[in-house]
């Protein structure tokens, strides 16, 4: 599966990989047009964590027997079998929030004013590299392909 | 059978997937009252109040008994349990025999005592057929009574309120939520409660519940401890549950209030599993195990019974009360102990945002999170969860912990790589 590094010695704590997460999760995919006229506002999946001099993104881990699945009321949060990524479907989810309780990253957003209910990183699995990544300009954020066996 | 579950809800479908994981093969049954037992339970209020169908609430999907080689026997209930001969007696005159069991047989509704519970108009709300019996009548402007202001209360008169009725809470203690939350945060949610027109009655409890002049078997309304009489068109009883053990009285299984497990989810009887919320699981905020009715920590249970009754070692992690609101559009997540008692042991820090109506709190006992109830701003309760599950010392920033910029940037170095290389030990992983 598609993984994610974070190198919090190369963050700058400059924010690029929220801006471009909104962007790659709006409907526009066009940066002024995702943050000036988009309703709903786009939300970013990937959250910059900082407390000076510290800063480094934070997206979802797809963790091993992830506790998002196990906690999810609805089903809606699921870890695919043969890639490990866990997947959430935005039409089958309710908003309960009970995801968010047991997150260790704190790494699920609440999309109150769209789709009334949670967002995560999707690993942006239909681009060559995830928005973050590649728009990351310090490599802070770098993206591998590992074996996962489930 | 090598493997027979009694329950088709959150804790038999966690069974089923982590025998499956391990034994694709094993014959494996499972016996549900319910016809379709795959749905989520606590996704019956968004049934009532029209915001999910029943297509939305199924848990998993229609093949999913099929697609993990499950024997479904839906509709059938075990009445009789023999451990000597191994075997489960259905309501049918079939016998099931079994080589390892779980009973994920649940809880029932708490209905005290009342005169009048079995007018027509009178509810309980644990199932899907509740929900559906409830949803069909629901009329704009009647009026209802629910009885308990706990998560199910609340639940109810969220939906109820959605579809523009009338509604009454009625609570014995002096405020709602009064098990989950604080004064303070319980304050928050009953003053948005009051503002979408609900009537909150506290430090009573309806007495009767009485019929109409023209048919006695009719609700008409219900009479307070004080001996006010509220009229309304129904009553739905949200008291809460307590574990269905009727299955193991008078055998050997032992229980308290509910079924004894040990950390593997055995019960004293050797190949007899319990989850969910018939059992009584392991609480590591009070050290003890407890009746614990929540659906993830059923599903967890479950899934660890799975493994142990497939033959791979696994232990329950550890659970205790934790809950998140979506009702009335103020979200709530609350954990573990928010009220201590004995103040001298424990040391609280509280972020208040009244404009805002924010609300943070975090109860420390000797330098470890053991509870915190977030209000309106949610997004890093997992933090302070995975903080209080691993039993981390939180002494050196725990003034930041319910501050507006605390991150995981805030935790020294020393918990963050212990989190990006271990990850939560909530989970259920085997050996």
């Amino acid at each position: 599966m598609r993984r994610i590094l974070v190198f919090e010695e190369y963050c700058m704590g400059c924010g690029l990989c929220e801006v471009y997460c909104k962007v790659q999760h709006s409907q526009s995919k066009d940066l002024i047009k995702a943050y000036n006229r988009e309703q709903p506002k786009p939300i970013s999946r990937v959250k910059l964590a900082k407390a000076k001099p510290i800063s480094f993104a934070v997206q979802c881990r797809h963790c091993k027997g992830s506790p998002c699945v196990t906690a999810c009321l609805s089903g809606a949060m699921h870890q695919d079998e043969e890639s490990g990524v866990v997947v959430h479907d935005p039409e089958k989810c309710i908003g309960c929030w009970t995801c968010i309780m047991v997150c260790p990253y704190g790494a699920i957003s609440m999309d109150v004013s769209g789709s009334g209910v949670v967002a995560k990183c999707d690993l942006c699995t239909e681009l060559d590299v995830p928005a973050c990544v590649a728009n990351c300009p310090n490599e802070a954020l770098v993206c591998e392909e590992v074996l996962v066996k489930q | 059978m090598k493997y027979v579950i009694i329950g088709g809800s959150a804790g038999g479908i966690g069974a089923c997937e982590a025998i499956r994981e391990v034994d694709p093969v094993g014959e494996l049954a499972l016996i549900s009252e319910e016809l379709f037992p795959q749905y989520s339970r606590p996704m019956i209020s968004d049934l009532v109040s029209g915001k999910a169908s029943f297509e939305k609430m199924k848990y998993r999907g229609d093949a999913f008994w099929q697609k993990n080689n499950v024997e479904l026997k839906d509709g059938q209930k075990a009445v009789h349990l023999d451990f000597k001969e191994k075997c489960v007696d259905l309501d049918n005159g079939e016998k099931v025999g079994f080589e390892r069991l779980l009973i994920a047989t649940g809880g029932k509704p708490i209905v005290p005592k009342t005169d009048g519970v079995d007018k027509k108009g009178v509810f309980t709300f644990t199932t899907v057929s509740d929900a559906e019996r409830l949803a069909a009548i629901v009329k704009k402007n009647q009026r209802a009574v629910v009885i308990g202001g706990g998560l199910i209360g609340v639940s109810v008169a969220d939906a109820l309120v959605k579809r523009g009725v009338v509604v009454t809470v009625v609570e014995l203690k002096d405020r709602i939520l009064n098990l989950i939350l604080d004064e303070a945060a319980s304050r928050i949610i009953e003053d948005v409660m009051e503002d979408s027109g609900i009537t909150i009655v506290t430090g009573q409890t309806v007495k009767s519940i009485i019929g109409k002049f023209e048919d006695d078997t009719v609700v008409e309304g219900v009479i307070l401890s004080n001996g006010e009489e509220i009229p309304c068109d129904y009553v739905i009883f949200a008291i809460g549950v307590v574990p269905r053990t009727e299955l193991v009285v008078g055998t050997d299984v032992k229980t308290n209030r509910g079924i004894i497990v040990d950390k593997h989810m055995q019960t004293n009887v050797p190949d007899v599993y319990a989850c969910g919320d018939v059992a009584e699981v392991y609480d590591f905020v009070y050290g003890e195990n407890r009746v614990l009715p929540l659906w993830p920590t059923a599903y967890l249970g479950g899934k660890v019974a799975g493994y142990n009754m497939a033959g791979k070692k696994t232990e329950f992690p550890g659970g205790t009360a934790m809950s998140a609101l979506k009702y009335f559009k103020v979200p709530v997540i609350s954990v573990g102990l928010v009220n201590p008692v004995n103040d001298d042991d424990f040391d609280v820090v509280i972020h208040h945002d009244p404009l805002r109506n924010v609300y943070r709190k975090a109860v420390l006992r000797h330098n470890n999170i053991v509870g915190f109830t977030l209000v309106n701003d949610i997004e890093r309760a997992g933090i302070l969860f995975f903080l209080m599950h691993s039993l981390l010392d939180v002494k050196e920033f725990s003034g930041i912990l319910v501050s507006d910029d605390f991150s995981l940037a805030s935790l020294p170095s020393a918990v963050r790589s212990k989190l990006f290389m271990e990850g939560t030990r909530w989970t259920a992983s085997p050996e």
